[in-house]
């Protein structure tokens, strides 16, 4: 019990568009441990980085509805004075974009030591830089001291995203939010970044969510992964269960549309992922991309199954789920 | 002959400054390359950003000046601005990055798809529209869409419309920069797929551009990898692959993730044996200025940029 972290318990987030609230995460249910890494798949519009910016509340009109408890404090109902106390201090964030996501009018040291100063106001300058230099050093930046004076345009996309990493981490925070923080990146250096991550999660002993759409670093770095489609969470278990015995239609779509050894051709899913107005509100919303599968396997309204211990599944469709069905029912109706 | 033949490939980019705004130095994006194609075959080169992968591109098309060095195009040298005739530019086209960015937002996709060929052949609006209708059917779009605007469309659409437009003319040689690189993983591989499946319909020879390696290893034949303006490595995919020489290509090979979770520890800890390696022989494989040498063949295709022996 006293391991557990972060407790989100039926997340909503809503948007306004128009007259109407569309909720872009929708009923969101998870746990996050301490020294744990939760992977979160799906593909852009999936509401991934949506559920990031909920946890941590950035979001400036958005309708928020159920609880996210970090160490039993309520955040969604907590007011800004002590959310602002929190923010960068017990839960941070690794934003996408290094070159926006930092001031580019601001030396970097200065940057780093906002975070400090904000939450230890008692720190003095020196302190301080000491501090700056050694997150410096912690993130593998070379010759610290030079770069602390330096602006960000002055550096290398990898160097701002290891920026970005050390304001992150400036106060050992407990709860790190990784918005797809090697998107930007090169391979070389997205390794290195990752490395990174996962050496701060075992010295600080920290719980990570890492958001992404590559399923290679998820497979690389997560402990527990959950897969996300319009908002939902389609399917949530164990790494090398997700990976051996995916289940949900989505999960074992977007696995065989990664290119892997001897594969000729890589599997298509038909459609589009709908957009946040036009989301099937009632029903399997992944029904629309498996047109083949009869309608009566899915739920009417689906749920999370727990099939085994800790692997959920959204809605039965997935018991009547074949790759060959697709090429058969495309045969019978004259398509090659 | 060969299909496309690059030799000795030097793009510079002048640096301005000082008094009167005068050169002051040189930016030399690519420095040396040298590759060819085989028609019908797909070349793929690799690097990371900043390594002239994208300016070889441009350079061979024509987008970017040539400083110095050769573009055989069957045989006709198309390097300077002045040779590259009509006919010539109908045979080469490119597929961008961004099909949200390479598409003109006011245009229809009957205007869009008709543009090379309003610029080339003579046409009547009928036959235009019948042509324009006949490529939207292979890229998979359906002909009706002719009067739709691009944002009518998603990004993996787009995508086909970008690659319709590059088809409108029976070019022989498409060269694709980062093709996939802003789609998601399920767009992507429709993409991916259509390529191949056009690219044995019309006998089409690539040039794919990329820095994701798994795409590489599924689409490519012969891969080149670059950096810094330079061939560190040349071979086909197998080579490359299970057979990496140069220190950077074994680096390289070694950073993408696995995505089986079982081989995690493994491929943390190679890649742990290749970057000490890496730290260890920096010398041996680039020069003072911390850039390659020239490639010397280790065998019939494979070919490894290392320092001359004796």
């Amino acid at each position: 019990m006293s391991n557990k972290l972060l407790e989100i318990k039926n997340l909503t987030t809503s948007f306004r568009i128009g007259d109407d609230y569309y909720a872009a995460v929708d009923d969101v249910t998870l746990t996050l441990n301490k020294n744990e890494v939760l992977g979160i798949v799906g593909e852009s519009g999936s509401g991934k980085s949506a559920l990031a910016f909920s946890i941590m509340r950035l979001h400036n009109r958005a309708k928020i509805e159920g609880s996210v408890l970090l160490n039993n404090q309520d955040i969604v109902n907590m007011p800004t004075t002590n959310l602002n106390k929190l923010r960068g201090d017990d839960m941070a964030m690794i934003f996408q974009d290094p070159l926006t996501a930092l001031n580019p009018l601001m030396e970097i040291g200065e940057q780093i030591g906002e975070t400090l100063l904000l939450h230890n106001p008692r720190m003095t300058q020196k302190q301080r830089k000491l501090r700056v230099i050694e997150l410096l050093n912690l993130v593998g930046i070379p010759r610290p001291e030079y770069v602390f004076e330096q602006f960000p345009h002055e550096l290398s996309g990898g160097m701002r995203q290891r920026v970005v990493i050390a304001i992150a981490i400036a106060n050992d925070p407990e709860l790190l939010i990784a918005d797809e923080p090697t998107t930007a990146l090169d391979v070389t250096i997205q390794a290195q970044i990752l490395d990174l991550i996962r050496k701060l999660k075992n010295e600080m002993n920290a719980g990570i969510i890492l958001i992404t759409h590559d399923l290679g670093v998820v497979a690389e770095m997560a402990d527990r992964v959950a897969v996300m489609y319009a908002g939902q969470i389609v399917e949530i278990a164990e790494v090398h269960t997700l990976f051996e015995n995916p289940l949900h239609p989505y999960t074992k779509s977007l696995l065989n549309s990664v290119p892997t050894e001897g594969q000729d051709k890589l599997h298509v899913i038909q459609g589009i992922v709908p957009s946040l107005k036009n989301l099937p509100r009632k029903g399997c919303r992944f029904a629309a991309r498996i047109p083949w599968i009869d309608a009566s396997a899915h739920e009417e309204n689906p749920v999370l199954h727990e099939v085994e211990l800790g692997h959920f599944v959204r809605c039965t469709c997935h018991a009547h789920f074949y790759f060959s069905d697709e090429s058969k029912e495309d045969e019978k109706n004259g398509i090659s | 002959m060969a299909f496309l033949e690059v030799k000795d490939l030097q793009v510079y980019f002048p640096i301005k400054g000082g008094f009167f705004n005068r050169t002051v130095g040189h930016i030399k994006a690519v420095d040396g390359v040298s590759f060819s194609l085989e028609q019908g075959k797909t070349y793929g080169l690799v690097g990371e950003s900043g390594s002239g992968k994208s300016t070889t591109g441009r350079a061979i098309i024509g987008l970017e000046n040539v400083t110095s060095g050769q573009v055989l195009f069957e045989g006709k040298d198309i390097t300077s601005m002045k040779s590259k005739t009509k006919d010539l530019r109908k045979d080469i086209q490119m597929i961008f990055q961004d099909p949200y960015s390479s598409l003109n937002p006011k245009k229809r996709v009957l205007d869009i798809i008709a543009e090379p060929l309003r610029n080339f052949e003579n046409h009547s609006k009928q036959e235009e529209k019948k042509q324009v209708q006949d490529l939207l059917e292979l890229v998979g779009l359906s002909p009706e869409s002719i009067f739709k605007y691009p944002h009518q469309f998603s990004g993996g659409q787009r995508q086909r419309i970008g690659v319709a437009r590059a088809l409108a003319l029976k070019p022989k040689l498409i060269i694709a920069d980062e093709p996939v690189s802003a789609l998601d993983v399920s767009v992507q591989a429709q993409v991916l797929n259509f390529m191949r499946e056009i690219q044995d319909q019309l006998n089409l020879t690539y040039l794919l551009i990329s820095h994701d390696l798994g795409i590489i290893k599924h689409m490519c034949d012969h891969i080149g990898i670059m950096y810094k303006g330079r061939y560190v490595e040349e071979g086909t995919k197998d080579e490359i692959f299970t057979n990496p020489h140069h220190i950077y290509s074994k680096r390289l090979v070694a950073a993408i993730p696995d995505i089986n979770p079982r081989m995690r520890e493994k491929q943390y800890r190679y890649r742990q044996e290749v970057q000490e390696e890496y730290n260890q022989s920096y010398n041996d494989y680039f020069d003072q200025e911390g850039l390659a040498y020239s490639l010397q063949s280790i065998s019939d295709t494979h070919k490894v940029a290392l320092p001359k022996r004796g």
